[in-house]
């Protein structure tokens, strides 16, 4: 993690940002996508508004995802009963 | 760190059904962890999130942070008005704010999440940071109407490599970093490696977010459904 951290060194005068390093964070987004429409297209090339694109959209949908689980959440929440709720605590650790 | 909760009371319940979404739930776990081994390139902050111990990590904390909400949901009044959609929002406060702890203060999205809560809980006003100096200065004018509109006038270009950007992309490409940036918690009015970095942080995050909800929500709802057995 400390690698990490010293390869996109973070520069005071923002203007020091070199090209590589934004390539190489847009394609360490573009591994994380799912690669629904990108079996296609891995030429080695990638567009790199098109992986910020997809990143914006991805984002949305799993915000979106959470917010579906939570509501469900909320509704399974209200109708277990403690007891219950303490067995799945036991579990899950 | 193995946040093994030492429980108090043991499972003495050993309900067939909840052993087999226990094993369920490892699988989910284990298959998680075991997909990153192949298309990992040794980074480790990658596998930082997709590590079995890390989801019970989460997981712990999560039912920590959703008991405490159904705690104060039904002391405070339990003949709320409109309890659902609040009771929807403090789950994902809860849950968010338990994501933002298991990332233990490295990034900026997880204090931004727990600074905000707490801004929020005082009734202040966030104090807006100074922009960074930035080169390329992006003027966002009214252009910026909707991600969706820009993307597809960028589109129509000719697809530009990510190992060369010329000088025509790189508006267009800041233009969607700061719609990026927007999006995750935190980073507005950062630099572009910092929003693609912590933009990539913050997907693995809410992937394993989705992960331990999904499979905590089958876990209520499949001993929802099964037969109470008598306490």
């Amino acid at each position: 993690m400390s690698s990490r951290r010293s390869r996109s060194s973070r520069q005071t005068g923002a203007s020091m940002i070199s090209e590589d390093q934004i390539n190489d964070l847009v394609l360490q987004l573009h591994r994380l996508l799912p690669e629904l429409g990108n079996n296609n297209r891995r030429s080695g090339k990638v567009s790199a508004s098109k992986v910020l694109q997809e990143t914006c959209t991805y984002i949305r949908n799993l915000n979106k995802e959470v917010d579906d689980l939570s509501e469900r959440l909320s509704q399974l929440l209200e109708s277990t009963d403690s007891a219950q709720a303490a067995l799945i605590r036991s579990l899950l650790m | 760190m193995a946040s093994l909760i030492s429980d108090t009371e043991p499972p003495s319940h050993p309900h067939p059904s909840s052993t087999d979404l226990l094993r369920r739930k490892k699988r989910l776990s284990a298959s998680s962890s075991a997909s990153v081994t192949t298309g990992d390139d040794g980074d480790s902050h990658h596998a930082r999130w997709r590590s079995e111990k890390q989801q019970r990590n989460y997981s712990a904390k999560l039912i920590q942070a959703l008991q405490q909400v159904r705690l104060g949901s039904s002391s405070s009044s339990s003949a709320a008005a409109t309890p659902s959609p609040k009771r929807g929002k403090a789950v994902r406060e809860a849950a968010d704010r338990a994501l933002a702890v298991s990332a233990r203060g490295r990034t900026l999205w997880s204090r931004a999440i727990l600074a905000n809560r707490i801004k929020l809980k005082f009734r202040k006003q966030k104090q807006p940071r100074p922009a960074a100096a930035i080169p390329a200065v992006i003027t966002t004018t009214g252009s910026i109407s909707s991600s969706g509109g820009g993307g597809r006038r960028s589109w129509k270009k000719r697809r530009v490599t990510v190992v060369k950007l010329n000088k025509k992309s790189i508006p267009t490409v800041n233009r969607k970093v700061r719609v990026l940036g927007r999006l995750v918690p935190g980073c507005r009015k950062e630099s572009v490696p910092v929003i693609l970095e912590e933009a990539t942080d913050y997907i693995q995050a809410l992937e394993m977010q989705v992960r331990a909800m999904k499979s905590l929500a089958e876990l209520l709802s499949g001993s929802n459904s099964a037969p109470t057995r008598p306490i």
